[in-house]
């Protein structure tokens, strides 16, 4: 599917590239086919693609000289046919405890909700979520895909530390903490995996268009995890999705 | 080798930035006055992307271990080797066991220091630019030592001639373009951030600058998109926001404005209360 789009010069060593703005699984495939074409264009230079929901932005390590000349090579590239093996997706199986322990909000947000926290945990475990980017901060996925029935405003005040690997809801959206960081999420359970390493050549093994389901565990399957990580004998379960 | 006897107010080790893992969420960092560090560097004839000590407001003392040859470019804080003044914008011979310290600051407010072949610390996807959940530390500590290889003799410097740019420290005009969202103002939004003297606020670190006063409007929040260091970003309180070299990587409030690299340059070299007036270029 093609679709219509808009370019236009950010500064003098980017470009922006933007898509009808509506958070959607078919534009985000064409945005991560369109950014791998980029991507492999560019190998042999300098060239980083960052992707949000509606747009990517690309950065050169040089400055654009002539702009209609980048321009040209990016829209010969959107319209060239795309290769079958160019993006791999997986689906990723994430554990989480949503025991009261970790999950410091789960008790008020069962209240606040009026679910019984078993049925919060259905909900967020039923579905399976579509990673549509990394952003703020190193390996925070944004995942599309809530149900409904889950939303809820994020807390006026932030607290100020929400552990590493803390998975939160706010608004409609709902993710895992990377690090220890202050955020406006409520908080309703935890992984032990590391889903961001910088000290591995791939620090992030999931990516966009991946999807994720959430797996519940018990506080006790937590640890062993944890020690499992430690002494690096834990994979994260995947498997391959095929178009 | 360098002793940090005193971290100073905030010094970190920094380079050209960690290019390439933005779609990670990793943010690029880098010298925040690139200009400035890419000047010490290029005194001692290092390559531009050598570590080197960013030094904020209040000055770090620093023991040298072993001889070499350092260059100081960027804001003035009055550095002194074993308490005599030395100046920036030269080389100058350190051998071991000599002190350098600052006496205070002078004019802009981040200076750099540079070693003749660069720090050598840690690596971390391709950079060695200090930031939290990347490198071990986000800055420097007393106790610390950092590595550096040892030069005895003096080298010939080659660019002693090229002479350094000091309107990046005395300039209030930032130049910049139009940001993706910037047809969303109204004219008197317009207007007002042409005329308008704005004032760096105490909200100022390596991830942004705050300008005060506030710009009054209703523009709606966008979806998240990707943003630069440079994007000025309008909040629905007003606030405007000037990203900085550890900026996030997306950012959800419309982005009305984009720094030159130039200007990214002269705002942090800005402090609290300091003017600025924006320059908007087609």
């Amino acid at each position: 599917m093609a679709f219509n789009l808009k370019y236009s010069q950010y500064n003098n060593a980017s470009i922006l590239v933007e898509w009808p703005q509506k958070i959607d699984e078919l534009i985000l495939d064409d945005i991560i086919i369109f950014k791998s074409k980029i991507e492999n264009y560019y190998s042999k230079q300098k060239v980083e693609v960052i992707n949000a929901y509606t747009s990517i932005l690309i950065i050169y390590s040089f400055t654009i000289d002539k702009f209609n000349d980048e321009l040209s090579v990016l829209k010969n590239l959107y319209s060239k046919k795309n290769s079958q093996s160019e993006v791999n997706k997986q689906l990723w199986e994430i554990p989480v405890c949503y025991d009261p322990y970790f999950g410091e909000d789960l008790v008020q947000f069962s209240r606040t909700k009026e679910l019984s926290i078993s049925e919060i945990i259905e909900l967020h475990t039923n579905k399976i979520y579509t990673v549509y980017f990394i952003g703020f901060l190193p390996g925070f996925l944004y995942l599309g895909g809530l149900d409904p029935k889950l939303k809820l405003a994020r807390k006026r005040t932030p607290s100020l530390t929400v552990k590493k690997g803390a998975v939160g809801i706010g608004g409609n959206q709902t993710g895992i903490y990377p690090q220890d960081s202050p955020g406006g999420w409520h908080i309703i359970g935890n992984s032990p995996v590391e889903i961001f390493n910088p000290n591995e050549s791939l620090p992030c093994i999931i990516s966009p268009g991946d999807k994720v389901r959430f797996v519940p565990v018990s506080k006790s399957e937590h640890s062993e995890i944890l020690k499992l990580i430690e002494v690096d004998q834990y994979n994260l379960k995947s498997k391959p999705i095929y178009a | 080798m360098l002793k940090v006897l005193k971290s100073g107010l905030y010094t970190s080790i920094q380079d050209t930035g960690r290019f390439g893992y933005r779609s990670l969420g990793v943010p690029v960092s880098g010298a925040m006055d690139a200009y400035s560090s890419t000047y010490a560097n290029t005194i001692l004839g290092n390559s531009i992307d050598d570590a080197v000590l960013e030094i904020t407001m209040s000055g770090p003392q620093l023991q040298f271990l072993k001889p070499t040859q350092i260059a100081i470019a960027g804001a003035d804080l009055q550095p002194r080797l074993n308490g005599r003044a030395v100046q920036n914008n030269r080389a100058i011979m350190v051998t071991e066991e000599d002190v350098l310290t600052f006496s205070g600051l002078n004019s802009g407010l981040r200076t750099y220091l540079a070693v003749k072949g660069g720090f050598i610390t840690k690596t971390v996807l391709e950079s060695k630019s200090m930031y939290r959940a990347i490198t071990d530390s986000e800055r420097i500590q007393a106790g610390e030592i950092i590595e550096y290889t040892e030069f005895a003799k003096a080298s010939q410097t080659t660019n002693a001639h090229i002479k350094y740019d000091s309107t990046i420290l005395s300039s209030k005009v930032l130049e910049v373009s139009k940001g993706p969202e910037f047809e969303r103002l109204n004219e008197v939004q317009v207007k007002r951030l042409e005329k308008q003297r704005f004032e760096v606020s105490k909200f100022n670190n390596r991830m942004a600058y705050q300008l005060l006063p506030i710009l009054p409007n209703d523009l709606n929040p966008i979806i998240t998109t990707p943003i630069l260091p440079g994007t000025v970003q309008l909040t629905p309180s007003g606030h405007l926001i000037v990203l900085m070299r550890d900026c996030q990587t997306t950012g959800g409030y419309p982005r009305i404005l984009q720094l030159t690299e130039r200007s990214i340059n002269i705002l942090c070299q800005k402090r609290q209360g300091e003017e600025i007036i924006l320059r908007i270029k087609d």
